[in-house]
Formats: structure tokens, sequence, C-alpha cells
């Protein structure tokens, strides 16, 4: 389960990984969690923490530019603008 | 008068005033469009013009630079209706505001605001600009996607600032921004970005150019455009021309800014900025946890049973107790039944008892009485022989030859003081006595007196009795003599007597006399 939930974090965005450890982090604040699941949404909270953390450490620019193919469909190649 | 005193304005300098203003002008109609008709233009030789716009109720002074004139695509002339754009400033020396003009242009323009007017009224119509429209821009986008020139400062401008924010993926869909074509591309980079799908499909958009005129805007202005934008589902920021500028699209987009560098801003969020708010739930995250387990534990404390033989120690402490007190209490019971019926039993004696008691006193008394009544003769006795003791005749004797004894010594001590003192008295009596005596007629002895004494040494008082001692004694003053009477004297001259035997007496006795008074007296 715990290897379950640590993949579905993975597939998580930023934003829904944060919005969701700001509400773990809420509910264990008010403390009226059971001790066990407290516990539990404790671990989430961190792994939830950790996957912002990648996120925004690992984010970086990435320039790209849409070029028609030859079918006139969009398609992104890298660019520069500098 | 009374009024500027009392304001509490300060006073400023006409410079200050002055810059104030300048500076509050150029702040706020930093870049304006004003329309009207040219007044008097004046280009000097320097290049610069000076001219008026000017509309039925107004004039406004504007100078162009050097610059701008020479590029004028068009010659200025008094009556022309224009369009200039600028900064509004003031010209301190002469009180003068002033639109420093940067473009100029014929007025041409104005149809296009007309239909600017006319097309914004029936877009609101329509329900276009509807804030409730308006989708909400995603706090983290993935990937953004750029509608813009590809050789604009634009693109240039979002990367810069995205990079410096929160680097994320950038698409761009190029578009020309101006001329003819340009409506349609921007309006296909809307669409096609909408109709993109999977990792490739941006989270926002962003529609812009950089300043320019009303007709360099005027494909933002266009309704296919603004119906793009409207029906975008991606949520779109909008960031054409410079701030003051306002396009159609504006009214439609999810977001305007008022710059590309804005419209950045707006899209993407500061990482280092997330990265602290992360770091924060982070802590959170672990003080609330840790809290609530102390809470558990502390819970947990408080229910805890207590052990098995602690249960039982406080009964048995109780038992403890009981047990010793037991006896002890039985015991004082007892003591104190057994008091209270000593004291019942006291209280009531038997009738027998009391005859018993009575007659014990009885006899107690009756044996005493005469018991008594012996121990008082006893003591009176013993009292008279203690009496009769004392009345012993050696005690008495030896008393009596004691003080015998004194009386002896004190006579004995006594005589001599005692005969001294006599003798003392004595002497001084005679003293006196002698002292008196010759003190007694000593006075009139010196007046002249003098005593006449018999032979037996008598006082002679009379002539009579002096004629009849055998031997007169005169006593003078200085000393005595004896005379002896001659014959007898008449009554009448009863001191003649006294007198005249005075003056032999008294010749003889002062020659030879001394001698013998100073032997008879003594």
């Amino acid at each position: 389960m715990a290897t379950k939930a640590a993949a579905d974090i993975e597939k998580m965005s930023f934003e829904s990984a944060l919005s969701e450890l700001e509400q773990i982090v809420s509910k264990l604040e008010r403390g009226d969690v059971e001790l066990e699941e407290s516990i539990a949404i404790y671990e989430r909270g961190a792994q939830l923490k950790s996957h912002c953390e990648a996120k925004l450490k690992a984010a970086e620019l990435k320039v790209e530019q849409i070029v028609q193919d030859g079918a006139g469909n969009p398609r992104p190649e890298a660019a520069s603008f500098d | 008068m009374s009024d500027s005193e009392t304001t509490n304005a300060p006073e400023l300098t006409v410079s200050e005033l002055a810059a104030n203003l300048k500076r509050t002008i150029e702040n706020n109609f930093d870049r304006v469009r004003v329309r009207g008709e040219l007044g008097r233009v004046t280009i000097a030789r320097s290049g610069h013009m000076y001219c008026d716009i000017k509309d039925d109720k107004a004039v406004l002074n504007t100078v162009m630079w050097k610059g701008q004139v020479n590029a004028l695509p068009f010659r200025p002339e008094e009556g022309l209706e224009v369009v200039a754009e600028g900064k509004l400033s003031i010209y301190a020396g002469r009180s003068n505001y002033q639109l420093i003009a940067s473009s100029m242009r014929p007025a041409g323009a104005g149809a296009l605001m007309a239909l600017l007017e006319e097309r914004k009224k029936k877009f609101a119509a329509e329900g276009l600009f509807d804030p409730a429209h308006k989708k909400p821009l995603p706090r983290f986008p993935k990937t953004i996607g750029v509608v813009t020139s590809p050789t604009g400062a634009v693109i240039r401008d979002i990367l810069h600032r995205v990079r410096e924010r929160f680097p994320v993926r950038v698409l761009l869909w190029p578009a020309l921004v101006q001329g003819d074509l340009a409506a349609a591309q921007i309006e296909a980079g809307i669409r096609g970005f909408n109709a993109m799908t999977g990792e490739d499909r941006p989270d926002v958009l962003i529609v812009g150019r950089g300043g320019g005129s009303i007709e360099d805007l005027w494909p933002f202005n266009e309704e296919n455009v603004v119906r793009a934008a409207y029906e975008s589902e991606i949520p779109l920021i909008s960031a054409v021309g410079h701030e003051t500028d306002t396009t159609l699209i504006d009214y439609v987009s999810d977001a305007r800014a008022p710059t590309p560098t804005g419209a950045a801003e707006i899209a993407v969020p500061v990482r280092s900025e997330l990265l602290l708010a992360t770091g924060e739930y982070g802590e959170r995250l672990k003080r609330a946890l840790t809290r609530r387990a102390q809470a558990g534990r502390d819970r947990l404390r408080a229910a805890r049973l207590p052990r098995a033989d602690a249960l039982v120690e406080r009964p048995r402490q109780r038992l403890d107790y009981a047990a010793t007190a037991l006896p002890r209490s039985v015991l004082s019971l007892t003591e104190r039944a057994r008091g209270r019926l000593d004291r019942t039993g006291l209280a009531l004696p038997s009738p027998m008892r009391l005859v018993q008691d009575a007659r014990q006193k009885l006899t107690l008394a009756s044996t005493s009485l005469a018991h008594g009544l012996g121990r008082a003769i006893e003591a009176k006795k013993l009292e008279l022989s203690r009496a009769v003791g004392g009345l012993r005749p050696a005690p008495l004797r030896a008393e009596t030859q004691r003080a015998r004894k004194q009386l002896t010594q004190a006579a004995v001590r006594a005589r001599p003081a005692l005969d001294k003192i006599l003798e003392q008295r004595r002497t001084r009596l005679e003293g006196h006595a002698k002292l008196l005596e010759a003190l007694s007629y000593q006075s009139t002895l010196a007046r002249g007196f003098a005593v006449v004494r018999g032979a037996d040494g008598t006082v002679v008082r009379t002539a009579v009795a002096a004629g009849k001692q055998s031997r007169l004694d005169i006593m003078f003053a200085d000393g005595e003599l004896s005379a002896v009477p001659h014959g007898t004297t008449t009554k009448k001259t009863k001191a003649a007597p006294a007198e005249k035997p005075k003056p032999p007496a008294k010749s003889s006795g002062s020659k030879s006399g001394s001698g013998d008074d100073q032997g008879s007296l003594f």
C-alpha cells in the first residue's frame, strides 16, 4: 500500500502535491486525527514534501518553439531566443 | 492674513513647488496620447519643434525634439488634426506645462478609435468581458505557451523573468504581431495551443507584443483574436503594448499584464519562496506529529493502570492503622466506663456506710477533743516552764555584776573628766565674777566717781557712815587707795567728803598707792 501510495505521489503534479501537503499539515495541526492515522498521514505528508522539493529542484527552463510538420501539425522543437 | 498665519501648511519656495509639480506630473502622465488640432507650429533653428495642440476649450503646449521631428512621416502644419504621444512635463521657468511628444501622426486613426469603441460595446453586450467567465490561473504551470513574435523583445523578456522566478517549459507559438496577417496567426496560436494534448499542452498562455501605435496594436482588437481568447480553455494572460495601451484582448483575457515581464510574473511563482514554503510545511508536519505523539503519550500516561500492589498498599495501610488502634480504643473505652462507674459509686454511698462514716467522725472528734485538750495543757505547761526557766538567779546575778562593773568602769573613767569639767567651770565662773564685778561700775569710775568702802569692805554710801569708819578704801577707775576720815561735813555738799579726800588720796594714791593697791587687790 505504501509503495502504491508512493507511486501515486510520483505521478502528482507539484501543485496537487503541495495542496495535499497543506491539507495534511492543517489536519495534523488541528490534532483531531487518530494517532494511528496521524502517523500514516505524516508519512504521506513527508513523501509529498520530498516530492514537491524534488519537483522544485528538478524544474529547469526548457524553451521550445512550435513548428509545423509536413502535414501542418504543430510540434515542439527546442529553440533559443538569446 | 490671519488665515495664512494659522495654517500649518509648510512654506515652499517657488522652485520647490515647481519641482514637486514636475515630479508629480511626470510620474502620472509619463505616457499619454492626445488628439487635437495643431495651433501655431515653430521649428526652431535648433531643429526642435514647438507647437500647440488645441481643441475648442483648451490648449496644450507641445515640444518635439529634433530627432523625432526629423522622423515625422508628415509635415506638421497649423490646422492639421493630429494624435500626439509622449509624456507631460513642466517648464518651471514659465509656469507652463507641456507635452514632450515622442511621436505624432495625422488623426486619420480617429476612425479606428471609433471602431474600437463600437466593438468594445458589442463584445461587452455579448458578455465576452464578463468577469464570471474568467478562469483561474494555475499556481504552478508546468508549461507556458506564448503566442508572439520569435524575433521581438517579448519572448526574451518572458524567458528572462521565468528563468529568474521558476524555470519551466516555455513553448513559443510564433506569430506576426502586426500587419494584415497578424490577427490570423495570433488566433491560430491560441487555438493551436488549446488543440494540443498531453505533455505539450500548456497550462497557461501568454499573448502579447511590445508597444506601438493603435494601428500597430490593431490585430489584438480584431474580432477573431478576441473570440479565440474568449474561447480558450487554457487560461490566458494578455500583455499587449505598454500599460497605457488597452486593446480588446485585454478585456477578455483571464489576466492582463502591463508588460511581457509582468505576464511572466503572473504566470509563475518564485521557486525560492516555494522551497521555503515546502520546507516550512515539512517542519509543521514534524511538529504536528511530535505534538500529536506527545499528546497520545501524555494521555497514555494519564490512563496507565496502577501497579497491583500499589492498589493494595493504601487499604493495607488503613487496615494496619485500624488494627493498631482497635485494642487501644477498647482499652480506653473500658477505662472510661470504669471511671464513670467509680464516680457513680462514690456519689451514691450506702446508708450503712453513711452511719459508719458519721460514727467514725464522731469517734474521731471525741478522741481529738480529749487529745487536743491534753495537748493544749501540755503546750501551756511548756510555755510556763520556759518562762520559769528564764527567771533563774544565776543569769540575773551575772547581769547585775556586768552592769556594776560597767558602772564602776564608767565612774572611774568619769572622775577625772568630771573634775576637769568642774575645774573649768569654776575657773570660768571666777573669771566671769571678777569681770562682772570689775565692769559693773567701771565706767562710772571713769567719769570721776569713786567707790568708797569701809574697813569691813562694805560700800559707804553716806558721809555719816563714812565718818564712822576708821578707814576708807576708795576705788578709782585706775586703782584704790586707803584714806582716813577727817571730821564731818555739812549735809549740803554731799559729794564734798568724797571729793575732799579725793585729791590727797588721788595724789598719794597716784604716787605710792599703785604698789599697795596692787598688793591689796591680789
